[in-house]
């Protein structure tokens, strides 16, 4: 298939979506294309796996403006994302971090989405979320406290309107409904956008979330990443239909983007956030992309899937693929590159460097912000632990 | 030869293996314990013997997982479920506390529910949150449900047996840090009965009673102790409810001191329930309250902290004195 023909049918597609989107004709009443992975035809894509910018009819007038200052910003921020997702990976591999979740083959996902949020937005991450906290400002370096040990959460989520990472798995979809809906009852017109997984839309809690979500008409964005795997679990064994139909059931709409395309993720978000501020009500984004390493740097992938579709989904990554568009439109020189491999090499260094710096938690710690008010137990068992610490020193001859 | 070395978690893969085998209505449920073998490779290589009806590979929706292994055993089926950790199990807590433990009374006994809900849990592994933690007495608190916990690859190995073999639900709390220790497993052995502790080791200053992963601990704590010249009788509770408590008033009124260890919070955990009852039952026999020794009124702490949270050698050790200086 040519790129024009793949254009147009995408447009044609999504002109349906649009239609379900604004309450004609419901998402999931389109047929069922029985497409494989990655040759769907509802996929919304402005940017082929070559770099050919294609026309879409519904979502090129959410990036018409962009200038070329602006790409070379999306491909900076998906350069330096992956650079600190794998330098997380080799100071988990030295032994600096307990655990990693990487985001390797994501980075479009997160930063074409993050990038379409405003700062007075408010963000609901699952743990992988790398890059969406580096569009909200959230310095990398805090996101590795909670994978160090140190800390279970490490940042302030009222600092950059980004909220802790959430382990279990779907909960903060509904923490995400809920602020949405306290956003609608302030009349504000800000949005709030919940990440989670294509595993985690099992979940109940994520469906109880596109329930009040559609019920109280709250200005949510769910942006599920679809990278095809939950663990070991593809995602045939969490649904059977495209993940992106089923908000049709709950009477909103869902749109399937190509997650590996930063400028259709940008595009299809600030659709989906715009629809929110409009007093819309909720979207349900599908990003369909691929988890190109393991689940996290504990599990074994070659237990499960073979190689051969991560060469595929290779062939599609993010990253080249925005590269290639650059420089075919002479967006960018060798210069800007060169730069950005400087600029990647430091924070590759900043962030080894914090982590070593890393104090351990004071031991008190335990004993801390267990409950805002206070309670006497936790005085009361802080005060023996005090003591049986002091008698090692004793011990000591201290 | 029915004898063979094997570690905690192989010892329930085998188990598990010899129940599918021998009882066509087991089944195995769980988030990736298919072709992953599980987390913690417990089910490794399961699916690929027994196929995908009978390891079943289950979306990722931990209420799912136990309704419908609920439905599964009201249609005579004797599922095993896998929660992947501890504190994953909330989502199902529901199904287990409302319909999972009731339905045998509400039904005037005509119901059975033969369900086995497997967690690893506890700490010690420095994982991330959510990760290490011992909900024990959520589920004690409940009644119609079974808890229990092998310290052991051998009695990992029976009480899965047993467990499946229970037409009661069963929560079969597995201690994770302790699924790479080996141990005798003779699978033709006639197993202890699945709720009776067992005396460990045997001591005449007082009584440690533990159970899942602080067995080893207090095994430990009994061997630094004789080596002070005290002599510590360890016991192995192995169930949390029913709890033995004539195990334990045996043992009390031998030693006349009680020491109990668990990982989970003290306040309102199983030894609070232990302390109470052998404070009634051994009252004149007893030296010295019961001591507890577990974590702290605060959520699981992060990893580079759990060393300071877990009850270690040194606190266990601390109890021992001062229950003996009564
Ligand atoms: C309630 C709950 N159950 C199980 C887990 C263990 N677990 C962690 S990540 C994961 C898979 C998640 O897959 P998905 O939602 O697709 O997100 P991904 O990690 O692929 O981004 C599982 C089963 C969990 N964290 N929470």
């Amino acid at each position: 298939m040519t790129v024009e023909s793949t254009a147009a049918r995408t447009s044609r597609r999504s002109a349906g979506s649009k239609a379900g989107a604004t309450g004609t004709k419901a998402a999931g009443t389109r047929r069922r294309t029985g497409a494989k992975k990655g040759a769907d035809p509802e996929l919304v894509q402005l940017l082929t796996p070559e770099g050919e910018r294609v026309k879409n009819a519904e979502y090129d007038k959410y990036v018409a403006g962009i200038t070329a200052d602006e790409l070379r910003g999306l491909y900076r921020d998906m350069v330096l994302t992956r650079r600190f997702d794998a330098e997380a990976t080799a100071l988990q591999r030295q032994g600096e971090l307990g655990l990693w979740a990487s985001l390797l083959g994501q980075e479009a996902a997160q930063i074409g989405s993050g990038r379409a949020t405003r700062e007075d937005d408010y963000v609901f991450p699952t743990y992988r979320e790398h890059g969406v906290a580096w569009c909200r400002g959230v310095d990398p370096t805090n996101l590795l406290g909670m994978f160090r040990g140190v800390n279970n959460g490490g940042w302030d989520p009222n600092g950059n309107n980004f909220h802790l990472y959430t382990i279990v798995i779907g909960s903060q979809a509904l923490h995400a409904t809920g602020y949405a809906m306290g956003v609608a009852k302030d009349g504000a017109d800000s949005a709030v956008v919940a990440y989670f997984g294509d595993g985690a839309s099992s979940q109940g809690d994520v469906a109880e979330a596109f329930t009040f979500s559609a019920v109280y008409n709250a200005p949510v964005v769910f942006f599920c990443q679809n990278n095809q795997w939950a663990i070991s679990e593809p995602t045939e064994k969490q649904m059977r239909v495209p993940l992106y139909q089923r908000a049709a059931g709950f009477g909103f709409p869902g749109v399937r983007v190509d997650g590996n395309d930063v400028l259709a993720c940008l595009a299809v978000t600030k659709w989906a956030l715009e629809r929110a501020r409009n007093g819309e009500g909720p979207t349900l984004v599908e990003a369909f992309t691929y988890r190109m390493g393991a689940h996290t740097t504990s599990d074994d992938p070659t237990r499960y899937r073979g190689d051969e579709e991560r060469l595929a989904w290779e062939a599609k990554d993010p990253i080249l693929r925005l590269r290639r568009h650059l420089e075919a439109a002479n967006h960018a020189d060798e210069g800007f590159f060169a730069e950005l491999e400087t600029e990647s090499e430091a924070l590759g260094r900043r962030v080894r460097e914090a982590v070593r710096a890393m104090p351990d938690p004071d031991l008190f710690a335990i004993f801390e912000n267990v409950y805002a008010d206070g309670h006497a137990l936790v005085d009361e068992e802080r005060a023996q632990f005090a003591a049986y610490q002091a008698s090692f020193a004793d011990a000591e001859g201290v | 030869m029915a004898a063979e070395k094997m570690a905690l978690a192989k010892a329930i893969n085998e188990s598990l293996r010899r129940a599918l085998d021998n009882d066509p209505k087991v089944l195995i449920m769980g988030e990736d314990v298919g072709k992953l073998g599980g987390v913690f490779r417990v089910t490794d290589g399961l699916q690929k013997d027994f196929g995908e009806s009978r390891v079943i590979d289950t979306p990722l929706a931990e209420s799912g997982i136990v309704g419908t292994a609920i439905g599964l055993a009201l249609r005579g089926y004797r599922p095993v479920v896998e929660i992947q950790f501890d504190g994953f199990v909330f989502p199902a807590y529901d199904q287990i506390v409302t319909q999972l433990a009731k339905m045998h009374a509400r039904s005037l006994g005509k119901v059975k529910l033969p369900v086995v809900v497997r967690i690893p849990y506890g700490g010690g592994i420095g994982a991330v949150e959510h990760h290490s933690e011992s909900p024990e007495a959520l589920f004690a608190h409940v009644a119609g449900l079974k808890i229990v916990s092998p310290s052991n690859a051998s009695d990992a190995y029976w009480m899965m047996q047993q467990a499946i073999q229970s037409d009661d639900p069963v929560i079969y709390f597995e201690p994770k840090r302790r699924y790479w220790d080996k141990a005798e497993v003779d699978t033709e052995a006639i197993p202890a009965p699945l709720h009776k502790a067992q005396v460990v080791r045997e001591g005449t200053d007082l009584t440690l009673a533990a159970y899942g992963p602080m067995v080893k601990l207090c095994q430990e704590v009994a061997a630094a102790a004789a080596e002070e010249g005290k002599s510590l009788e360890v016991l192995d509770l192995r169930s949390v409810s029913p709890i033995d408590f004539d195990a334990i008033q045996a043992s009390v009124e031998r030693t006349r001191r009680l020491v109990v260890v668990h990982e989970a919070p003290v306040f309102f955990g199983s030894g609070a329930e232990i302390a109470a009852r052998i404070t009634e039952r051994c009252f004149y026999h007893l030296e010295a309250p019961v001591l507890r020794v577990g974590g702290y009124h605060a959520p699981y702490p992060p990893a580079r902290l759990e060393e300071s949270y877990l009850p270690d050698l040194d606190r266990v050790l601390d109890a021992v004195d001062r229950s003996l200086a009564y």
